[in-house]
């Protein structure tokens, strides 16, 4: 009976604990080692070698959904994070109505990014959407049509993306601008400091920790990004906007390249890795030093 | 106690009177006229005693239906039936998940060799030939104008009989302000569109050494340069909002008049008929120019390996009922394709639908009946989708023809 009380917690969560080592690191293992098979339509455990991953990097497409995927995450996280950050700033002077503005930066983020997708896809539509507005009510030499030239599609899928996510960056800073001590600020005032300066040198840097959450929130969104551009662009035009989820998709269900697919989900994951992982380890093990 | 007897009852007991043939059918065809027509074969099933088994996947033209397959196969748990086509039909055999052909003796008892013409019993057999292992549903021309009479007629256009002649046409309404082709560019449509040109533009045999025997000299010739600068010109006849356009709303601009034609295949029909609008009276259909050729997409439906009496019984029924005569010609007439099997009177299909049928004879007697590599009949996933995603972006890129025609060949080779 002793036993069981005192490892009563082990066994609760054990259960949780298996399903998620074989739902989630055996199946990584799994497709590692698909990756290095010769598999086409269906998966074969006959091992071949890293021939996948050379032809993967010889195809033209999958460099364009790398260099895509590279373009949207930096844009994408940069602009989440200055315009969150800046809103919150605006937000948290006290103003009057804050509870409706809030509501409102932060409701994109309610909607599904397929909601999103299809709203833009009419909005940046030349045919129908801003441009056509624009030549309707007289500037006839307006051209907004970067969602139908390629190279220029993926811009359209970071705006859409930083119009669903921002608001939710801003909530998150705002929460973390309200932990701050006001005796701090007002310090800081007496001091002489003008308010520019409070926020960029005293406000900000203790928001280190909001800035980490931010930040993995907002890469592993952008590298799962898959909805999104399904519904805005679908890759489109030609292949332009593709990204590495989808191209991953498409060569497992539709081209029978099993094998292919899966190496490059292998190569999504070590970004993953390769990018949050040094991250979290440097921003907790400051946060241990400081303890 | 007494709800356990109950409950063991209603658990086991069925599992023991089951022996009715029982299907379970995996298909995308979800939409209207596509349901109403499956529910032909779902009708016909019951009457004969069976159960059907209904596993409809809807979305993504069959993405989402194929993700679902694959996950059952791979668990040992193939349906009855899908719907699956063209090479991938061998492909699956390959992988041990067909054989041993459990309608192969219907295939046999019925003489479906008489049935279907050579090239269509072709692709319905697994077991290098041996062995039927599909059935066939339709067959769908995918070369076809689509147009809009009022606008050709008001602008004294007729059918083009020829590119060039379709080129002139177009710059004619172009200069009007019509939309010569309405089209929306996602890659598979491109590719139907690039293929029609192809077989026009470079003729029987050339498509068959490109996009059926994959001949290297041939994806990278010199007749490739000349289908790519057609397909710029095509380009520059279509709008600005074509990126990104799902064909159905390409169609709704040939109905309103906005644009004169479109490539597509024949289930366009069903989007003139679902707003009254009659073929030959208000639209026109008329196959792209080429030299008696005529490119197909067999729908049909494979049999995987399925243990179990009612199970082969029900895979053995539902092969016999989609080979009848009378499936073949209320799911065709619905669906906008014509039958697979040859025997089926043509009398109560529109005037596009015979046109199809003669067309077809003429051209299996001319050589010039091809398989669709847009649609999935000539080519293997990984060789088509090479060969898609560089039509696609030469479209929709400023890339010049011969670059085009270099990357096919290396995108090709790369796959294989």
């Amino acid at each position: 009976m002793y036993w069981v009380k005192k490892n009563l917690p082990k066994i609760v969560i054990s259960p949780s604990f298996a399903l998620l080592a074989w739902f989630v690191y055996g199946f990584i293992l799994w497709t590692a080692y698909i990756s290095f098979t010769k598999s086409k339509i269906l998966p074969k455990y006959d091992l071949w070698g890293v021939g996948q991953y050379f032809r993967l990097w010889s195809m033209d497409r999958w460099h364009t959904s790398v260099s895509n995927l590279f373009i949207y995450t930096v844009l994408f996280l940069t602009l989440c994070i200055v315009i969150g950050v800046i809103l919150a700033i605006l937000l948290d002077q006290k103003i009057r109505g804050e509870g409706v503005l809030r509501t409102i930066y932060l409701y994109p983020m309610a909607l599904s990014f397929i909601v999103t997708g299809t709203a833009w896809k009419w909005i940046m539509n030349p045919t129908m959407g801003i441009e056509k507005f624009f030549i309707d009510i007289g500037f006839v030499n307006f051209t907004f049509d970067w969602l139908v030239t390629s190279g220029m599609s993926i811009y359209c899928v970071v705006i859409a993306g930083v119009w669903q996510s921002s608001g939710f960056i801003m909530a998150i800073f705002l929460a973390g601008l309200r932990s701050i001590d006001d005796e701090i600020i007002k310090a800081a005032k007496i001091d002489g400091a003008g308010i520019f300066s409070i926020y960029t040198k005293i406000v900000l840097p203790m928001m280190r920790p909001v800035f980490m959450s931010a930040i993995v929130i907002l890469v592993h969104l952008s590298i799962k990004s898959y909805d999104l551009i399904i519904a805005l662009t679908a890759g489109g035009p030609g292949t332009s906007s593709d990204m590495p989820a989808i191209f991953m998709t498409q060569y497992a269900f539709n081209r029978s390249e099993v094998a292919l697919a899966s190496s490059s989900a292998m190569m999504m994951f070590l970004t993953v890795t390769a990018i949050v992982i040094p991250y979290l380890y440097s921003e907790l093990k400051r946060e241990d030093g400081k303890e | 106690m007494k709800k356990l007897i109950i409950a063991f009852y209603i658990f086991l007991v069925p599992s023991f009177l089951n022996a009715a043939p029982t299907v379970e059918v995996l298909h995308w065809w979800t939409s209207g006229g596509e349901a109403k027509a499956l529910q032909v074969l779902k009708d016909d099933f019951a009457k004969q005693g069976g159960i059907w088994k209904d596993m409809p996947v809807a979305g993504g033209g069959g993405d989402a239906a194929m993700q679902t397959l694959k996950a059952r196969i791979v668990a040992n748990d193939a349906p009855a039936a899908a719907q699956i086509k063209g090479p991938t039909i061998q492909e699956y055999d390959e992988e041990g998940v067909v054989a041993p052909y459990n309608v192969n003796a219907v295939a046999k008892a019925e003489k479906w060799d008489k049935l279907l013409s050579k090239q269509v019993a072709g692709h319905m057999k697994c077991d290098d030939g041996k062995s039927y292992c599909a059935a066939p549903v339709n067959i769908h021309r995918i070369d076809w104008f689509w147009a809009n009479k009022k606008v050709l007629d008001s602008n004294g256009i007729k059918m083009p009989t020829s590119w060039a002649d379709f080129n002139s046409a177009a710059d004619k309404l172009q200069a009007k302000g019509i939309i010569p082709l309405a089209h929306g560019s996602q890659p598979w449509q491109d590719a139907t569109v690039f293929e029609a040109v192809a077989l026009g533009i470079g003729g029987n045999k050339f498509y068959k050494k490109a996009f059926v025997d994959l001949d290297p000299k041939t994806l990278g010739g010199s007749t490739m340069v000349k289908v790519f600068d057609q397909m710029r010109k095509l380009k520059n006849y279509t709008d600005a909002g074509s990126p990104g356009r799902d064909w159905n709303v390409a169609t709704g601009m040939v109905m309103e008049g906005k644009a004169a034609f479109q490539i597509m295949g024949d289930w366009a029909k069903g989007e003139f008929a679902a707003a009254g609008m009659e073929p030959g009276k208000d639209y026109l259909c008329s196959p792209t120019p080429s030299n008696n050729g005529y490119l197909y997409n067999v729908d049909s439906f494979i049999f995987y390996k399925n243990a179990g009496k009612d199970k082969v019984e029900g895979q053995k029924l539902l092969a016999s009922l989609i080979m009848g005569k009378n499936f073949q010609k209320v799911f065709n007439i619905y669906k906008g394709s014509i039958p697979a099997r040859l025997d089926v009177s043509m009398d109560d299909f529109d005037i596009c639908a015979k046109k199809s049928n003669a067309d077809l004879n003429t051209a299996s007697k001319k050589g010039g009946l091809m398989p669709s590599f847009a649609h999935g009949m000539a080519l293997r996933g990984a060789q088509k989708g090479a060969i898609q995603d560089v039509v696609t972006d030469h479209f929709n890129t400023d890339m010049s023809s011969q670059e085009a025609a270099k990357k096919v060949a290396a995108a090709v080779k790369a796959s294989l």
